[in-house]
């Protein structure tokens, strides 16, 4: 088995973790590095078929992926803050803002 | 270029008129909207004398002239051309319609003045004139169906003219409907007349037809075609049994009744039927049908006008009992007498109607003849004037009445399609429209007045009223003159100019064994004159010698009266007959069944089907974050399991 494959499974945990949690965490700052984590397990299947497949676009991926990433953190970071501000919690059952 | 060429303007004119008015009248002031009104149809009625002028330097050959200006509808094998023509039928259609036309839009004038919607009026009165034009100019049958509606449909317009008024939005509903029905039956007749010869084009129309045999037993091709446009006909000229509607229409402006109610619209219809000689005389059946309805109407008009008390109705019956008499007159093969009547009666029945407008002007709205006696002194020049018209219309020797209707008689008479019954009624018609008429003059200008003088100020009519009046008076007087040769066994010279057009028709009647000889005439339009003289005797004795006698004889005759007096109940039969079923069926099964559950039960039932699913569907968000993440991670888990499956 190529060193890869064990950098693809590794991925695919890292990925199923932050899953999870992005679905049953309560504290959106968790839900939030649950994201996080999802990303960057991606990122680590990308740069890992990259060396599997011998092409650089999976690593020239990555970069996006970090750069849309870093934007996202910071809009994200914003929201969360002004939702904290706000409600005086990080709660998700208690934003539901969204509800018709 | 002449205007032989560009026959179109003659019509345009009016249009142009009316869009001016009808566009920007609102905002222009009486005079400027009088004088487009007028103007434009003063400029038509020179332009028909300019055409008239043109046409007569014309060799027989180059009749009729035909100008085709565009292509109208191109369908298949089916093509109309905008079409019009002109030949000496036409001409005299022309002259009547832009004449009359004229002077009734001068009196319109002064009668409308205080009235609301002054430029709607003349815009709506010179639309008509367009559709007239149209309708009398058009080369085809399908223009002239155009024309046929237009006039309809603006006959409608004015009659509703005082539209707050119920009865009088009622009066215009019930005219356009009525004669939807006829027009029902013109348009299957178009149908079968284009199934038949290929082509609406009149010219190539009758020629084909020409061809064809003289239907004499049983009802062939041309005979259903010629009864179906006598069924439109009868619509639009009101005979029996849709005559229904032209007394009602009078609650619309006095001058629409005299125009477009007594001297042209409601001749369309034997305009047409003249101008389809040729498939009348080969349908003998329809001749006859023709001449009965006719007569019958002419009669049964009559009759009801005997009682009615109110001045316009009188005249309205008065107008359905002359048409009838146009109608006798095609029925037994004398179409230049229907037209020639046409043309008497267009003049002297507008006087009789523009007068009793003068009257009713004069006594501040009062139509009810019981309450005005007297009225020759204060309002000299009407009186005058209506009286020259009655004597026409009484058929007294020398006025242009007399000349038409003892043509049409003798016609009756001595015609191979005429019959001495039909002769006898329509003398016994004579005799009634001479007493109805007299009784409308003294019970209005004679005896003593029965109105209020405190209240209603009596008052003679602006010159704008008066001239057209004394025009017309001329006109009912020395209007028959060019036919009057023919008692001496001269030339009828009306006859004479009409008979290219007739020359078929004349033709087939020639072959046919001739009616009674000419020595007839003299004896039996004596027994007409004397006649006449007698009713308007009678006439006189019951409204001026002896007033109190007319009570008496209604009193002891209540049956028969009140049987006059509410126009043998056929305005009520059509009510329970037509009116109240198709009203029930409006309501029960059109409303409440197939709109009320059908129409609006579909279109609610998708709505609240939307709004059910809808609001079965809104609990998939509930505005939780993590249910929304649940979904989110759901979908990506499908997404991916359908393309990993997918890739097998």
């Amino acid at each position: 088995m190529p060193a890869a494959s064990y950098a693809i499974v590794l991925s695919a945990i890292l990925f199923g973790i932050g899953a999870l949690g992005f679905v049953f965490k309560r504290n959106i700052i968790t839900i939030f590095m649950s994201i996080e984590l999802m990303l960057n397990a991606v990122n680590l299947s990308f740069v890992a078929f990259s060396r599997l497949l011998h092409v650089l676009d999976g690593q020239v991926f990555v970069f996006f992926v970090i750069v849309v990433a870093a934007a996202e953190a910071s809009v994200g970071m914003a929201i969360i803050l002004q939702v904290a501000r706000n409600r005086h919690s990080l709660n998700i059952e208690r934003i539901d803002l969204l509800k018709l | 270029m002449g205007v032989l060429e560009n026959l179109w303007i003659i019509p345009a004119l009016p249009l142009l008129g009316a869009a001016l008015n009808g566009i920007f009248g609102r905002r222009l002031n009486h005079n400027t909207v009088s004088a487009i009104g007028v103007g434009s149809t003063t400029l038509a009625f020179l332009t028909t004398l300019a055409a008239i002028w043109r046409f007569s330097a014309l060799a027989p050959t180059q009749i009729p002239v035909v100008r085709s200006f565009f292509p109208w509808i191109l369908a298949g094998n089916f093509r109309v051309d905008f079409a019009l023509q002109m030949d000496q039928l036409t001409l005299i259609m022309l002259l009547v319609v832009t004449g009359v036309g004229w002077l009734i839009h001068i009196y319109s004038i002064g009668y409308m003045a205080h009235e609301g919607g002054y430029y709607r009026f003349f815009s709506y009165l010179n639309l008509f004139m367009f559709f007239m034009l149209l309708l009398v100019l058009g080369a085809n049958y399908a223009v002239m169906f155009v024309g046929w509606e237009g006039v309809g449909l603006c006959s409608y317009l004015l009659i509703g003219f005082f539209f707050l008024k119920k009865s009088a939005s009622d009066a215009g509903k019930k005219a356009f409907i009525v004669n939807r029905v006829g027009d029902f039956g013109f348009l299957l007749g178009l149908f079968l007349m284009f199934k038949t010869f290929g082509t609406l084009d009149i010219g190539p129309v009758l020629a084909r037809a020409a061809t064809m045999p003289v239907e004499t037993a049983g009802i062939g091709t041309l005979t259903t075609i010629a009864l179906l446009l006598f069924v439109g006909a009868a619509g639009k000229s009101a005979q029996v049994p849709l005559y229904v509607w032209l007394p009602d229409a009078m609650e619309g402006p006095t001058p629409v009744s005299a125009l477009i109610h007594a001297a042209t619209m409601v001749t369309a219809g034997v305009y047409m039927v003249a101008r389809s000689s040729v498939l009348y005389v080969h349908a003998p059946l329809a001749m006859h049908t023709v001449a009965v309805v006719g007569c019958f109407t002419a009669f049964f008009a009559a009759t009801i006008g005997l009682v009615q008390t109110d001045i316009k109705r009188v005249l309205a019956y008065s107008t359905v009992s002359q048409l009838g008499y146009m109608f006798l007159a095609c029925g037994v093969g004398a179409f230049s007498a229907g037209i020639f009547h046409l043309m008497t009666h267009a003049f002297f029945k507008a006087l009789l109607f523009l007068a009793a407008g003068s009257v009713i002007h004069a006594m501040g709205g009062e139509q009810d003849m019981r309450n005005m006696g007297g009225l020759r002194g204060p309002i000299r020049v009407t009186f005058w004037t209506m009286l020259m018209a009655t004597l026409a219309i009484s058929g007294i020797p020398g006025f242009s009445g007399f000349f038409s209707k003892d043509e049409i008689l003798w016609q009756s008479f001595s015609s191979p399609y005429g019959h001495w019954a039909l002769w006898l009624v329509g003398a016994v018609t004579a005799l009634l429209t001479a007493f109805y008429m007299f009784r409308l003059i003294f019970l209005t200008f004679f005896g003593a007045p029965r109105y209020d003088p405190h209240h209603v100020h009596v008052h003679e009519s602006p010159r704008s009223m008066l001239g057209p009046l004394t025009v017309l008076a001329a006109l009912s007087v020395g209007g028959g003159w060019m036919a009057a040769p023919a008692l001496f066994g001269g030339t009828n010279h009306f006859e004479h100019f009409l008979e290219p057009v007739f020359a078929h028709a004349e033709e087939v009647r020639a072959q046919l064994p001739p009616g009674a000889p000419h020595e007839m005439e003299l004896p039996l339009m004596l027994v007409t004159v004397f006649g006449a003289l007698a009713a308007i005797f009678v006439a006189w004795w019951l409204y001026v010698r002896r007033p109190e006698l007319p009570g008496a004889m209604e009193a002891s005759l209540p049956g028969p009266h009140s049987l006059l007096l509410h126009k043998y109940y056929v305005d009520e039969l059509y009510d329970a007959v037509v009116v109240h079923p198709a009203e029930w069926i409006s309501e029960h099964v059109l409303w409440k069944i197939v709109d009320a559950a059908g129409i609006d039960g579909t279109v609610n039932g998708v709505a609240q089907l939307s709004r059910d699913l809808g609001q079965w569907l809104r609990q998939v968000q509930s505005g939780n974050g993590r249910t929304y993440a649940s979904w989110l991670v759901m979908g990506a888990a499908a997404f991916t399991l359908l393309f990993l499956w997918l890739g097998h």
